[in-house]
């Protein structure tokens, strides 16, 4: 073979391909991805001219982390099987937990129920109907004493999926601990505290913006002195997917949010490198497998080089985007609910092979009802048989270097990128938050992606094909109404039996410091040691710091 | 029904106002009879505009007012106008939810309205849905247009008081502003003054306010306001009582109503007019040869509204 | 020039928890169809909708509930509208609803329809111009 010849013979190969496959029929469908984006039918390295392995990919464990956060992966430890569990009372709660610790887990995460999430006490008007539903009731230090009573907590970690009033059941986990007699520093956990995402898209606010962000940054500072162990902040993109959201949208904003903290920490006075090695992430998993796998790929890379060279991090901890995963909860179906369990393997497995350090998967009923215990457990055998059956685990980052993978990497980069532009053109996330960008942009999303099923350009099986008569649901787990009785009983008796004049005086001394830059952990810290309770404490602040009420986007 | 309603006006019963206020904005056939009716009970109430660019926190000065306003036990009620789809004749009416810290309080009653076509920043119905509030036993009508740019200002024809909204945020400078908005205000607020920039909006709108030249009796304060802790709303209030006050004591809120029922007139006269004379044309036989006529060119439009004309019977001037 | 009756839902999302991904979709569908759509945000006790719907005059109350609660919230919804003299006004609901839970609420007259997920917009919209008609 001449050399002319050599170097003529691909496009050559190019060509004939593209003519013949021009003539063949293709199925009158749409080949885009969950999120709409296009695909084509081959990918070759035409679509990845520049990448550079040693730039662009890297070693896992090693800048820009494209391929990982640890340089072994799952061949030194399998990610963290995270199952998040919550049940209507302190005391039942306990139970489950010390019951899973003795099973051998090691990390506890706590569901809390819509009144705590939204700071509100359990005899609060406002939480009729909700006590102890979707998660646990915790009204004051004593609810937390009970949930991890016999459990020692320098033992273990706990994750908390708490926002807006993250700072007091935090400091109740503090007190806690004080009274088993553990210092701060040797506890560790995370709490969600990702108060950005619940503006754009969960929406569980209490606080305007500007005090949520305060109390964020006193987080920040306090457990930078005294928890150093804690991750203080889950950034979430879930709750943005959830709420209808594209994989480039849920990375954007996602990674626009924690670019925030990271600035509000270091306007705030904070080291960088003192805080951002606790700021860990949260993905979904959706069922579009390579789109969510490119989506970890350059969430990592994103992030390794923004803190390095805008934000200046010196620490290697700071460039290494951890994360938690969950799989889909709007994948699911409430028909047909076994397939669930297929939707939820796939999700799962591209959330291995995108290097998640830990995960959530669904239950196949949780489209109806709180999980039951044997949904639960076919959900948690499904990571077990991908760690431990599939084999897909044991090379690092397989799907590198697949031109399909690395163009969509490449193009999620870059549309993340388009998206920090607009951002910042809008003054910032607050700003942009402020004027309904993310909320438009999510409900749009959201409303093409509803056109697309009820006009059948996408398919979700059992709901607009492939239906079936089906005769009535999974068993389902029930909640008894009793509970939020007895939670308000609790309530009473505490209510008499504490110190309601030092109750006071501390409720007192919090709101003068609200009103000051003052750093409030340690003055909520004495609050709830005194058993005020958790909507106490909230309805100072609020009285401080007004309420927010949302911009209606639609 | 129609009884029951004016009763229910008069009373108090809300459910029949919120009827009532259905029926006006479909247009419906007891419309006429229910106003009328009701004639005898309004004149009481005192009428807010608030007008303002979309977003300029309207709505949330709109909450901040009830509490001032229901702290001095006035009954207040809140028309907050939203847009129409043009193209869907839908609409989502969201102002709502600033307010809905007032949703329990009987003596505030607050509607939303979509504009269904109208042009002004305001619904063909605010008129007539402001006589009912009236009727009902409101001391205070507040109304809230639509997000307006420049040319909304029927709210002028409505209000004793208006009040344009403004705020510091970029793009929305007072020269961007056109004249029509700026010159209908009696009170000027900007809102969002926690944001940089409300001292510049101030002084740009002080110093259009003097580029006026010519010696007003009358000169728009300015107010600052943050709605997210309410601080500047009681300046608010007192503005708008001064300019109470004021258009009270010179006379001119006696001869700017007796202006408006002069203009109530005769737009019924045109409304009643047209709709007799549409309702006699629109369709029918006479009108379709002519349309067909003058495309041929045999005749032209001017010619041919003077033979419609002819022929109208204006006798049977339908209700 | 009497204008076709224009019909009025007021969406709404009562209780504490904030998934408003199907209120907003249902929400935008129902203007695209060309009604009137209150919306009164999120958060809201079944007094403060109950009020609304009533000051709003609206056909239908949709309630959006994705917390569990629906078995607290439609009884106390319904009982509210009966304490007004509003129970003309129809209520429907959508969200996570296990099927033996909508049978009961509409069996015991809390609901007039209840659309879980995999609902379709045009059947929703539908089934609004339907009863509304009817009334
Ligand atoms: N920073 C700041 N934001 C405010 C203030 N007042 C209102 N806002 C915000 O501005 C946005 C719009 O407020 P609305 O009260 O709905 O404004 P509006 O003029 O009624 O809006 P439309 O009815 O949609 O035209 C909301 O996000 C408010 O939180 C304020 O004083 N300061
Ligand atoms: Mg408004």
């Amino acid at each position: 073979m001449s050399a002319k010849e050599k170097k003529e013979l691909p496009s050559q190969g190019r060509k004939a391909w593209e003519t013949c496959v021009d003539g063949l029929p293709e199925r009158p469908q749409k080949f885009m991805t969950v999120s709409s984006v296009p695909i084509k039918a081959l990918y070759t390295p035409d679509d990845v001219p520049g990448l550079d392995y040693q730039r662009d990919l890297g070693y896992p464990g090693f800048y820009p982390y494209t391929r990982g956060v640890q340089p072994n992966m799952y061949r030194g430890r399998l990610w963290t099987m995270r199952q998040f569990a919550g049940f209507a009372t302190a005391k039942e709660s306990n139970e489950r937990y010390k019951y899973l610790l003795s099973q051998g887990q090691t990390g506890l995460s706590v569901a809390f129920d819509m009144p705590t999430i939204m700071g509100y006490d359990s005899d609060h008007p406002r939480a009729f109907g909700e006590v102890g539903r979707v998660g646990v009731a915790i009204d004051s230090l004593e609810d937390m004493e009970t949930l991890f009573s016999g459990i020692p907590l320098d033992k273990i970690t706990t994750s908390m999926t708490i926002n807006a009033p993250a700072a007091v059941l935090w400091c109740m986990y503090i007190a806690t601990a004080e009274k088993q007699g553990i210092p701060s520093h040797k506890l560790g956990g995370t709490i969600q505290n990702d108060i950005l995402k619940e503006y754009i898209a969960q929406k569980s606010w209490i606080f305007p913006p500007e005090p949520s962000m305060r109390l964020i940054t006193d987080i920040f500072a306090f457990s930078g002195q005294h928890v150093p162990r804690w991750n203080t902040v889950s950034i979430s993109g879930y709750h943005i997917r959830e709420a209808g959201s594209t994989a480039v949208q849920e990375l954007a904003f996602t990674l626009a949010d924690g670019f925030a903290y990271v600035e509000a920490g270091i306007n705030a006075g904070i080291d960088v490198d003192s805080f951002a090695p606790r700021l860990s992430f949260f993905f979904n998993a959706h069922i579009d497998f390579f789109e969510e796998i490119a989506k970890y790929r350059a969430a990592r890379r994103i992030w390794a080089r923004r803190m390095k060279e805008k934000y200046g991090a010196k620490d290697e901890r700071s460039l290494l985007l951890r994360f938690h995963t969950q799989t889909a909860g709007c994948s699911l179906t409430a028909q047909q609910p076994e397939n669930n369990i297929v939707r939820t393997a796939y999700e799962a497995l591209a959330a291995v092979l995108g290097g998640t350090q830990s995960l959530h998967t669904n239950s196949m009923d949780e489209v109806l009802a709180l999980p039951s215990e044997k949904a639960v457990l076919i959900a948690l055998r499904t990571q077990q048989i991908i760690a431990e059956e599939t084999g897909a685990i044991y090379t690092i980052d397989p799907l590198a270097g697949s031109y399909f993978v690395e163009a969509l990497t490449d193009q999620m980069e870059a549309e993340a990128e388009k998206y920090f532009e607009r951002i910042e053109q809008l003054g910032g996330v607050l700003p942009a938050i402020d004027q309904g960008f993310f909320q438009q942009e999510i409900a749009d999303a959201a409303y093409r992606y509803q056109l697309e099923i009820e006009q059948k350009e996408r398919i979700i099986v059992g709901v607009n094909d492939y239906v079936i008569e089906e005769p009535r649901q999974l068993d389902l787990l029930k909640i008894d109404p009793q509970i939020e009785e007895e939670q308000i009983k609790r309530l009473r008796v505490l209510r008499a039996k504490r110190d309601n004049a030092v109750c006071g005086s501390r409720l007192e001394t919090l709101r003068r410091a609200a009103g000051t830059r003052e750093n409030l952990i340690p003055y909520i810290l004495e609050c709830v040691r005194a058993y005020v309770t958790e909507g106490e404490v909230i309805q100072v602040l609020r009285d401080v710091f007004g309420e927010y009420k949302e911009k209606p986007i639609f | 029904m129609q009884q029951k309603i004016i009763e229910g006006i008069i009373n108090g019963d809300r459910r029949m106002v919120a009827r009532a206020i259905s029926l006006i904005e479909d247009e419906a056939s007891e419309k006429e009879t229910i106003l009328s009716a009701i004639f005898p009970y309004t004149g009481k109430a005192y009428c807010l505009g608030i007008t303002g660019a979309p977003g300029a926190g309207k709505s949330s000065l709109v909450d901040q007012l009830l509490v001032l306003l229901r702290r001095q036990g006035l009954r207040v009620g809140v028309i907050a106008v939203d847009p129409t789809s043009p193209f869907t004749g839908g609409a989502i009416l969201g102002d709502r939810i600033r307010m809905q810290e007032h949703a329990l309080d009987k003596a505030v009653f607050i509607r939303s309205m979509g504009t269904r076509g109208n042009l002004g920043g305001l619904s063909r119905a605010t008129k007539d849905v402001i006589q009912i509030l009236d009727a009902f036993g409101k001391d205070v009508v507040i109304i809230e247009t639509v997000g307006v740019g420049q040319s909304e200002v029927d709210i002028i024809k409505y209000a004793d008081t208006t009040v344009v909204v403004l705020t510091p945020a970029s793009g929305d400078s007072v020269q961007t502003i056109k004249a029509g908005i700026m010159e209908i205000a009696d009170v000027f607020v900007v809102n969002k003054a926690d944001l940089p920039g409300a001292d510049r909006t101030v002084s740009e709108i002080s110093m259009m306010l003097d580029l006026g030249g010519k010696k007003r009796a009358w000169r728009p304060p300015i107010v600052r306001t943050i709605t997210l802790d309410g601080s500047g709303v009681g300046e608010l209030h007192r503005a708008l009582l001064d300019h109470r006050e004021y258009l009270t004591s010179s006379g001119r809120l006696e001869k700017a109503r007796e202006d408006r029922v002069r203009r109530d007139i005769v737009d019924l006269i045109e409304y009643k007019v047209k709709s007799t004379i549409w309702r006699q044309v629109s369709g029918s036989a006479e009108f379709e040869l002519l349309v067909s006529r003058i495309m041929s060119r045999e005749t032209d439009p001017y010619a041919a509204a003077v033979q419609i004309l002819r022929s109208i019977n204006l006798n049977g001037l339908s209700p | 020039m009497r204008e076709e009756k224009k019909i009025r839902v007021l969406v709404a999302k009562p209780g504490l928890d904030g998934h408003d991904r199907g209120a907003k979709v249902v929400a935008r569908a129902l203007r695209d169809a060309g009604m009137e759509v209150v919306y009164t945000g999120l958060h809201q006790t079944a007094e403060q909708v109950v009020e609304a719907a009533i000051q709003e005059d609206v056909d239908i109350i949709g309630l959006s509930i994705l917390s569990g609660a629906h078995l607290t919230i439609f009884p106390r919804v319904c009982q509210l509208l009966r304490e007004n003299n509003a129970e003309d006004i129809i209520v429907m609901g959508g969200g996570t609803i296990p099927d033996e839970d909508i049978e009961e609420l509409i069996s015991k007259g809390f609901a007039r329809a209840l659309f879980t997920p995999g609902a379709t917009s045009a059947e929703i919209v539908g089934w609004i111009r339907k009863v509304t008609a009817e009334n």
